[in-house]
This record gives structure tokens, sequence and C-alpha cells, in this order.
């Protein structure tokens, strides 16, 4: 019987997302969100060193709907990537494994990332008025 | 390595369907994958509509009254139905388990069958499982000891050491959790997959085996035990409720204490 024809049975396709799976994909894109926001962060104290224009013209890029939005889910993916950061922890430690806990740090994770980004969020337009 | 799609060969088409006899009042749609080998079309899902008050609970119980009643071409493996054998193992409703244990009435629809994910498939819902054989065979899955024991006495255990193999040594190797995870499937050439190292942390936490330095400098490596991202889909899907994530933790921590 031939062999080398057998298909590859169906995988992502199929498998339905999973809470642990999706947090785990989540940790992952959101360090890499955090790799790629970290240069644009740096220009923007790089421009503050520079001079009155150049910063100027930074702010006004992170003062448009698109560098706030940018800004509001660089916010949030810190804040997730910190805490999931801790669930890893815990569990490296041997920590956290029944899938009830694992469930419930999983959502934990996701409200106290939610709520870090609302309270950072708050304070910053609070303090500054108006744009970071 | 990570690829999203199927490839060309793997496609799956639109199938046959089959309809529940007149008669029948309280139907259900299984939706089954079918790739035949002795001819050259694609994979198919085919779709069988089931009298429920002619077939019994379990999922295992529709595949079987399928074989008999409607399509004798359809293959799968089964043996014990009743969680033992491991031999259902399948990718129903969007999650691994066994056949055997998976109530139809858990349900909702039609009820969607793959064979085990991200596998070679042998004939329908039967993937070909050689490697996890050949990599369950590399982590030497039997007590390793230098002298035998005494001629009129078994290896003693004492019950607290016994008790540090419950909820390892119930695994009935079915493959759903080494199917379920991502990981597994994007490098499951040379990662050994939660079934396995299940497996090895249970020869590892046996107060008889005297391997224990060999099965940890052979565990200890990038992509044989590392390639674990502790996503926990595993133990998310165990039928057999076992926790393939913390046997896996619990080898990571063994090798952290040699260091």
């Amino acid at each position: 019987m031939a062999t080398s024809n057998r298909p590859l049975s169906p995988h992502l396709q199929v498998y339905r997302p999973q809470i642990t799976s999706v947090l785990s994909i989540l940790h992952r894109i959101t360090g890499v969100a955090l790799a790629v926001g970290a240069p644009l962060l740096v220009w923007w104290l790089a421009a503050a060193a520079v001079g009155p224009e150049a910063f100027a013209t930074v702010r006004t890029f992170w003062g448009s709907w698109f560098g706030q939005l940018l800004l509001l889910g660089w916010t949030f993916a810190l804040f997730y990537h910190l805490c999931n950061g801790i669930r890893h922890l815990a569990w490296d430690l041997g920590y956290g494994f029944n899938l009830g806990t694992a469930t419930f740090t999983g959502w934990l994770v996701v409200a106290g990332a939610g709520s870090l980004t609302l309270v950072t969020w708050f304070f910053a337009y609070s303090v500054t008025g108006a744009i970071p | 390595m990570v690829e999203f799609a199927l490839p060309p060969n793997s496609r799956i088409m639109k199938g046959h369907s089959y309809s529940a006899p007149r008669a029948a009042t309280n139907t259900k749609t299984f939706c089954i994958y079918r790739w035949n080998p002795d001819d050259s079309d694609n994979p198919r899902l085919d779709s069988y509509e089931i009298d429920l008050n002619a077939c019994g609970p379990m999922v295992l119980h529709a595949l079987i009254k399928i074989k008999s009643e409607v399509d004798s071409t359809l293959t799968f493996r089964r043996s014990c139905r009743e969680g033992i054998c491991g031999s259902c193992a399948m990718n129903i409703d969007g999650t691994n388990t066994l056949a055997c244990l998976k109530p139809i009435s858990e349900v909702k629809g039609e009820i969607k069958i793959y064979p085990l994910p991200h596998m070679p498939v042998v004939k329908d819902l039967v993937p070909n499982l050689s490697e996890i054989y050949r990599q369950y065979a590399s982590i030497t899955p039997w007590l390793r000891a230098g002298a035998p024991p005494d001629a009129d006495c078994e290896r003693l255990q004492s019950p607290e050491k016994r008790a540090a193999l419950d909820g390892l040594y119930e695994c009935v190797l079915c493959a759903a959790c080494s199917t379920a995870c991502p990981s597994y499937w994007w490098n499951g050439d040379r990662f050994l997959g939660p079934a396995i190292l299940l497996q090895a942390y249970r020869w590892l936490a046996d107060s008889r085996d005297e391997a224990r330095e060999e099965r940890l400098n052979q565990l200890d490596d990038t992509f044989r035990l590392y390639r674990c991202h502790t996503i926990m889909n595993c133990t998310k899907t165990c039928p057999k409720n076992l926790n393939p994530a913390r046997a896996i933790a619990e080898i990571k921590k063994l090798l952290l204490e040699r260091v």
C-alpha cells in the first residue's frame, strides 16, 4: 500500500480555540508587539533629546488616533505580558497546574491586564489633560 | 516547522450525505472525515444522519452503527469501548477525546469528527502513530535497575512511593494530548510531546528505577523537552483527566535541581 501520499489530518483548521492555547499565543503576540514597540518609544525619547521641533513632530504622531490606538495596544500588551509572565513563573515553580486553577488564573490575567490598562490611561489623561 | 495551511493533497472536499430512515424523529448529523488510500481523491467530509432513538449514547456507538448499517467502508480504531485501551482517540467537536467516553448529548448541533490532528492519515479516522511509538521507545519505558531482585522477593515499594505514580500510570497512550499540542504540531519530529513526556516522568518518579541520571541527560534538550511552552492544551483535552503539563513541569524542576 502506498504511504507517501498520505494526507495530513487537519489541525488549526478544526481545533476549537481553547482558553489555554489562546492565552498562550497571546503571550507570544504581546511579546513580539512589545519588541516592535520598543524602538518607537526610543524614537519618542530621542526626539525629546534632539529638540522642541523634533519632539513636536513625534507628539503629533502619538496624538493622532492611530498613535493613540498603538499606545493603547502597547499598554495592554505590556500588562498582559507582565501578568501572564508571573503566571508562567508560578508554573515554572510547579504551581497552578490544576485545570480549574489554570483557567481561573488565565481569566485573572486578562482581567488584570485590562484593568491596569484602563487605570494607566485614566491617570495619563487626568494628569496631562489630553495626549500623554 | 509552523505551517498554518494544509498541503494541497490534504484539503478537505465536500462529501456524500446519507439521510436517516423517514420514520426517524430524533436525528443527529455526524460529519465524518473520509480518506481512502486506494484512490487519488482528496479527503472529504461525509455527513450521516442518525436516528438517536436507535443508537447508544456515546459517539463510538454512532460510529459503529454507521459502519454496521450505513457505510461499511468507514474505518476507525476501537476495542474496549470503556476508555481503557485508548484506541478510539479522535477529534470530536473540535477537541481530542476518546469516542467511547464522549456522550453524543454533549454536542449541540451536528457532530464533526476528524482524525487526531496533524498526523499522516492511513485511512478515514485512522492516523499513523508510528512516530509517537518510536518516540515512546526512545525514553526506555521500562524499569531500569542494575541488580536483579532477590529470587524470592519482588522489588518492594512503600505505599508513599507507590503513590508518586498516581496520575501517571493511568495513561492509556491514546495520543489525544500530543496531537492537541500546537508545539507538537510544529515540531513533532523532535519534540517528544506531552504523552511521551508524561511517560518519561512516570519512570523518573518510580523509586525502583536506577537510571534517573541517564533519563534526565537524554531529556535535557532544547527540542525533546523544552519545546513545551506550558500551553496546557494537553491537560485540557486528556480524556482520562491526567495532567501531562504538570508532569513536564516536574521534569523541568528535576533538571533545574541538578544545575
